[in-house]
């Protein structure tokens, strides 16, 4: 077989083999921002943000499952060793928007593996406890945990700057000192 | 003329701030005929109580030893300072005050504050500079 004299079917392929690479390309390139697949959807809630984020960050509710969430907002008296009370009202309103949008109500697949991790008879009120946290970070020691800059595992934000935007992709980690 | 108009605003405002703190501590005044005192706020706000978990408490273990810096919640958050002088916006709204001597009050002494420890305890806030 002889190969062709001109460049045309050469750009040809090119251009084919372009267009295949752009039309297969996705936005996950591992950068969790709102666009990516990976985050976990961003939603809001006025009491939310206003009540729950004055002593830690705000833990997006697609981290826990809903028996989770009912089972804080029903003991807020004794919220981690602390009491984080609340009027009745507020406290029904903020537990609605949790169980809306908790675990088991996301279909980010993030969202669906934390989940799915939870044996169905516990409820964790520690996201850190889950399974499918310890097996995300089982090459994290616990001396980083234990850092100043970091202070626990509950301190999503040291590490993952975009925790609260529900982006906590591997590529997107900064371990502070 | 328009820097002097910055200036009223700024007053007004702070008077305003300064108005509703005083109608707060005219409240709890009502429960303390005694009156307040910015020196036994002081040493309220300094005094360790053991908590439900047997820790040595204060105000001062999460607002920090200078209420005009910044403190620290348990989950390493930072709290705004507590002192007006460095946060206009505090000790300004009834209802916020109450929610935050609810919780705090509970956690640090296992009880409800007094309006007398209240009224101290706002005094001594605002003679911080």
């Amino acid at each position: 077989m002889r190969l062709p004299d001109t460049p045309l079917p050469y750009l040809l392929l090119l251009l084919v083999f372009s267009a295949a690479g752009l039309v297969l390309a996705d936005d996950d390139d591992g950068d969790d921002g709102p666009r990516s697949a990976r985050a976990l959807p961003q939603v809001s809630h006025p009491q939310w943000k206003q009540e729950c984020s004055s002593c830690h960050m705000l833990y997006p509710p697609a981290l826990l499952p809903e028996r989770s969430w009912r089972a804080m907002m029903g003991g807020l008296d004794a919220h981690f060793g602390e009491n984080a009370q609340l009027d009745a009202a507020t406290r029904d309103n903020i537990t609605a928007f949790l169980v809306a949008n908790s675990a088991d109500h996301t279909a980010a697949r993030r969202a669906r593996m934390l989940a799915r991790s939870i044996p169905a008879d516990e409820i964790p009120l520690r996201i850190s406890t889950t399974r499918y946290f310890r097996r995300k970070h089982d090459e994290v020691s616990t001396e980083v945990f234990k850092r100043a800059s970091v202070g626990s595992a509950a301190n999503c934000v040291a590490c993952h700057s975009g925790a609260e935007k529900g982006a906590f992709s591997e590529e997107t980690v900064r371990i502070p000192r | 003329m328009r820097r002097s108009v910055v200036m009223l605003v700024a007053l007004l405002l702070a008077g305003q701030a300064l108005a509703s703190t005083t109608s707060i501590l005219a409240g709890y005044a009502r429960d303390a005929p005694g009156g307040f005192s910015a020196a036994r706020g002081r040493t309220f706000y300094t005094q360790e109580h053991r908590d439900k978990e047997g820790r040595a408490t204060s105000c001062a273990t999460c607002h920090g030893a200078d209420p005009a810096g910044p403190g620290r919640t348990r989950a390493n958050k930072v709290i705004t300072p507590l002192a007006p002088s460095a946060n206009p916006q505090r000790l300004t709204d009834l209802a916020t005050v109450e929610k935050w001597f609810t919780r705090n009050c509970q956690d640090v002494l296992q009880r409800p504050c007094t309006a007398q420890e209240k009224g101290d305890f706002i005094t001594y806030l605002q003679s911080v500079r």
